[in-house]
């Protein structure tokens, strides 16, 4: 069996999947499912811990013997009170902004070049792309300290912003390039043909098509920069990332500031990607 | 003209992004190298003297960490093929309208930041904390037995924290079979574990082999998990380039610990995809 | 892909695209010769070591021409004063110094490594003043030429209410470079319920009766030194012999499985979760975890001895703001603020004339406050008596890098396992 005899257009209907299937071997499909809710249960559980340590009325530095239940670190002035905490919080968010954008910028270069033409280097660019990805985070964030520290360079959030690019580039491309890859050139000719420029081809035509697959990239970017330790670790200098603090204060005990911060986030995140998948669902309806 | 400009279009395209890899990723490779050839201390300096007895100091210091660390990367990666493959499997071939709600969840501790949902484990499965206490209590385990510090928290924390990366793979693979192939199958072998070892299996092997390469660098190169869940006795080898390299300042012990740890890396990589690289396999993988 | 929005399936796709051959190898080490001229660097250090104290002239030739900014850039451990600041921003009321309040040190090493291309460059760390503990570290940073020589004279408070204790500490003669923040004792805590006998002994970090449920630390120096001290070994003037000896003893209680782990700050919560029954603990945090977890865990400093480490007030070299750092170095010392300061850290105050002020203090207060403040200033953990301070020792000080080198190659295999 070769792989051709098993083309088939994409996107399989699983429903009828489902239709096709013989009712015998329900209860093995019934295992599967419990076991996938399992998985799914076991996925959650740190996460509820730590949602639940956020309304935990802790009375001193230490917040993990759970004493009663309080709403209390949820006030302003109690969620913020650290103001290191705070700093930290908002540089992430600065560096993710940052960094999400520029490498959507450099890295939809990167994926449309590699999409669209045959050029020498190609290949080689592919293999660095393939390395940068592969990489152990460790190694990426321990060579640029040792460059920075050859250079006698300092660290901070500059070399953050950077070091956060330069991973983020690749998935970026990646991502653009699958999409760039099964463009249909017709409506390109098209627009070339009734006398539009190259540029204005790209940004009037081309551009929206590939724009979910560069909204996705840098959203990608995103996640990875807000998320990141490792590399952040090694090149943060004396700045700190929320990440970087919340490490550091597992010395000294982790507040139920952070487990809010923490819940917040999760927050923000769930509901972003469900008014994303709503939205992309309704603009298929009415497609 | 026209067509020089379209010669250069993808050089200008790929140029600042493929810069900034090549400065910030590429070239901190070569200043780790040298770093590596270096001797002095901190106070002193270092100095590019071409001592490459580093490499040998090291390994034999810490061969013992970089062995264990190849070992809980490797278990994890099979654990993680274990765990994901059935779950992957439902959801690709029994997810129905709801897909994407199971993938959205299998997600969800993505959501929270790496370095707290490590520490929400240390919660759980403290010897006092509420999976041990129930247990001991009912006597089922001695009052010695503790998980905290030991491979098996560790390679759990491993197995956790990477079960996303090793789900989506197989699941885009699953996803991509025709249920009319397997459908077929089945009238020929009629014996579903047949069908599933010759046809499904196959086929979602190019999913095992890019979940194998994300899970397994990371995994083996990574060094939270083993901090913040294991023990002196499960020190991995990300931690003592951690150690060496922020705590110690010993920049030419952890350069060349580094450099070993890439290239076991890589060479494992580029073998694995030798062996399992047939044509068939990556066609299906292009697709 | 209806069903898969929140994952691009092409950048699964993307790792598994291509297939590298001997060819794709030969291309990615080509790249390697980009970098090649990188190779001819080094890391600057400092080349020779500076004198172990200043020349006579280097307090003037430092503070020479300065003068007050009207601001200053802390860097500080975390949880190292009340999360409002009210000192700082007394200290603002008073002086009009403003005060850039940092939580950024965690750990020593890194922070050398953090600000040491800076500093060997010459350049501003971006802190005019920070808390570094007598560590290797600090010998690095002194050696390095790191840290400014203090003008004493603009240090009055310090002179008039500091610790006798605290001004004559071997790692800093004279305080050239240094005055304390707040100092700790290390020694053992312990959950009583569990031992079920008063620990008061270093050999019972050593008791195969505690299996598994001791805990150490991991910082070379502080499991170096109790070592020795088990051993009945004085750190101070301890040779490589004795290192070796010492490290036999720790090798000992591992591989007898009495150790459960080496732990950082971390301990403490691993204490509070009963991972460990006993563990070398810091002075401030039994206290600190005691009210929190409504615990009743003890402290002790074992009869053979424990070690005392001070976190010092520092200037670094390269401050921009140095005249204004240390008269918020000296404000800290004016009685008042060392009691409010330390009502908040728990840790030894050196400045003795807290504890009476801090009764004062808390004659003021009514109800749990009161109680809460009368308790910091009656423990012999924030106000050690002199018996107890007779019992505590300095660590293992080094007299060259590579001294120092050796310690640390003697004892971490025991940490890294």
């Amino acid at each position: 069996m070769t792989a051709q005899t098993l083309q088939r257009p994409p996107a399989p209907d699983a429903d009828a999947a489902a239709r096709i299937r013989p009712r015998r071997r329900f209860t093995g499909r019934g295992l599967l499912h419990a076991y996938t809710w399992l998985i799914i249960a076991w996925l959650a559980l740190p996460i509820l811990v730590m949602i639940a340590f956020g309304f935990n009325d802790t009375p001193g530095r230490y917040n993990t013997s759970w004493v009663g239940f309080t709403f209390k670190w949820y006030a302003p002035d109690q969620l913020f009170l650290y103001p290191d905490l705070t700093d930290a919080l908002i540089l992430s968010l600065v560096i993710a902004i940052v960094a999400s954008l520029v490498s959507g910028a450099l890295g939809t270069g990167i994926g449309y070049a590699l999409g669209r033409y045959r050029f020498r280097g190609a290949g080689s660019f592919n293999l660095l792309m393939f390395a940068a990805i592969s990489s152990p985070e460790l190694i990426m964030g321990a060579s640029l300290l040792s460059l920075f520290v050859s250079l006698g360079t300092g660290v901070g959030p500059v070399t953050i912003a950077i070091a956060h690019i330069m991973f983020s580039i690749s998935f970026v491309a990646v991502v653009v390039r699958s999409r760039v890859m099964v463009l249909d050139r017709s409506i390109e000719e098209a627009a070339a043909d009734l006398g539009a420029s190259p540029w204005t081809t790209f940004w009037k035509v081309t551009f929206p098509i590939i724009l979910p697959a560069v909204m996705s990239g840098v959203l990608l970017a995103f996640a990875l920069s807000i998320d990141d330790f490792i590399v952040t670790f090694f090149t943060a200098g004396t700045y700190e990332t929320f990440p970087i603090w919340i490490w550091g204060a597992t010395r000294v005990g982790i507040p139920p500031q952070v487990n809010v911060m923490g819940t917040l986030i999760f927050a923000v995140g769930v509901l972003g990607a469900i008014i994303a998948n709503v939205r992309s669902r309704s603009g298929q309806r009415t497609r | 003209m026209s067509r020089l400009k379209r010669k250069i279009a993808p050089y200008l395209l790929v140029l600042p992004g493929g810069l900034w890899l090549l400065i910030f990723f590429a070239v901190p490779m070569i200043a780790m190298l040298s770093l590596s050839l270096q001797e002095g201390d901190i106070v002193a300096g270092y100095r590019f003297t071409g001592h490459w007895q580093n490499y040998t100091d090291s390994l034999s210091a810490y061969q013992t960490q970089l062995i264990r660390s190849l070992i809980y990367g490797a278990v994890a990666t099979i654990l993680l093929i274990a765990i994901a493959f059935p779950m992957a499997y439902w959801i690709a071939f029994y997810g129905g309208r709801r897909k994407g709600t199971y993938l959205f969840l299998t997600l969800l501790p993505f959501f929270v930041s790496f370095v707290l949902r490590t520490l929400s484990w240390q919660q759980i499965l403290a010897d006092e904390g509420p999976v041990l206490s129930p247990i001991r209590d009912l006597g089922l385990v001695g009052p010695a037995f503790h998980i905290l510090g030991t491979p098996v928290a560790v390679i759990g924390g491993l197995v956790y924290n990477f079960l996303p990366f090793m789900v989506l793979p197989i699941y885009v693979a699953l996803e991509r079979i025709d249920p009319r192939v397997v459908e077929a199958a089945r009238d020929l072998y009629a014996n579903p574990i047949i069908t599933f070892r010759k046809v499904v299996f196959p086929l979602a092997l190019p999913g095992v082999f890019a979940g194998v390469l994300m899970t397994f660098v990371p995994a083996s190169s990574d060094f939270v998990n083993s901090e913040v869940l294991g023990s002196s006795e499960t020190t991995m080898i990300g931690q003592v380039i951690a150690a060496q390299f922020l705590d110690n300042s010993d920049y030419p012990t952890a350069s060349a610990l580094s450099f070993v740890l890439m290239v076991v890396l890589l060479i494992g990589v580029f073998t694995y995809a030798r062996i399992l690289g047939t044509e068939d396999v990556m066609k299906v993988a292009a697709r | 892909m209806a069903a898969s929005h929140n994952v691009d399936p092409s950048l699964l796709r993307g790792l598994t695209q291509r297939r590298f051959g001997r060819r794709d190898a030969l291309r990615l080490s080509g790249l390697a010769g980009m970098g090649a001229a990188l190779a001819a660097c080094g890391v600057q250090g400092r080349g020779t070591q500076a004198p172990a104290s200043a020349e006579p002239d280097a307090v003037a030739k430092f503070w020479a021409g300065k003068a007050k900014n009207g601001k200053v850039d802390f860097a500080n451990w975390p949880l190292y004063m009340d999360p409002k600041r009210p000192e700082l921003a007394k200290f603002t009321k008073e002086t009009g110094i403003k005060v850039n309040y940092q939580e950024v040190i965690q750990e020593m090493g890194p922070w050398f490594a953090k600000v040491q291309p800076q500093l060997t460059a010459g350049q501003s760390i971006g802190f005019d003043l920070m808390v570094i503990t007598n560590s290797f570290q600090f010998s690095q940073f002194r050696d390095s030429g790191f840290l400014a020589p203090l003008d004493h004279a603009k240090l009055p408070n310090y002179a008039k209410n500091a610790g006798a204790a605290y001004k004559k500490e071997e790692f800093d003669p004279g305080n050239a470079y240094s005055i304390p923040w707040a100092s700790g004792m290390t020694g053992i805590a312990y959950d009583r319920k569990k031992t079920g006998r008063d620990i008061t002994s270093l050999a019972d970090l050593w008791d195969p009766e505690f299996k598994g449920k001791v805990g150490m630390f991991s910082d070379v120096q502080e499991l170096g030194n109790f070592g020795l001290l088990a051993l009945g070994i004085n750190p101070k003037g301890s040779t490589e012999d004795d290192w070796k000896k010492a490290a036999d003893h720790l090798k000992k209680q591992k591989s007898a499985g009495i150790v459960r782990n080496y732990y950082d700050q971390s301990y403490i919560d691993r204490l509070g979760s009963g991972d460990v029954w006993l563990t070398q603990a810091w002075s401030g945090d039994v206290f600190q975890k005691n009210i929190s977890d409504n615990k009743d865990f003890k402290f002790v400093i074992p009869k053979e001895g424990g070690t005392i480490w001070t976190d010092n007030m520092t200037i670094p070299i390269t401050a921009q703001n140095p005249v204004d750092a240390i008269t918020l170095m000296d404000f800290f010392y004016e009685v008042g603020n060392a009691s409010a300061l330390a009502n908040y850290i728990n840790y030894v105050c050196p400045v003795p004339a807290a504890q009476p002020q801090m009764r004062t203090d808390a004659g003021k207060l009514t109800g749990e406050d009161q109680d809460a403040m009368l308790a910091v200033a009656n423990s012999k953990l924030v106000f050690p008596t002199a018996a107890e301070y007779s019992k505590l020792h300095y660590y293992v000080s080094f007299e060259a890098t590579s001294e120092q080198q050796k310690f640390q190659k003697t004892f971490e295999p025991i940490v890294l396992g």
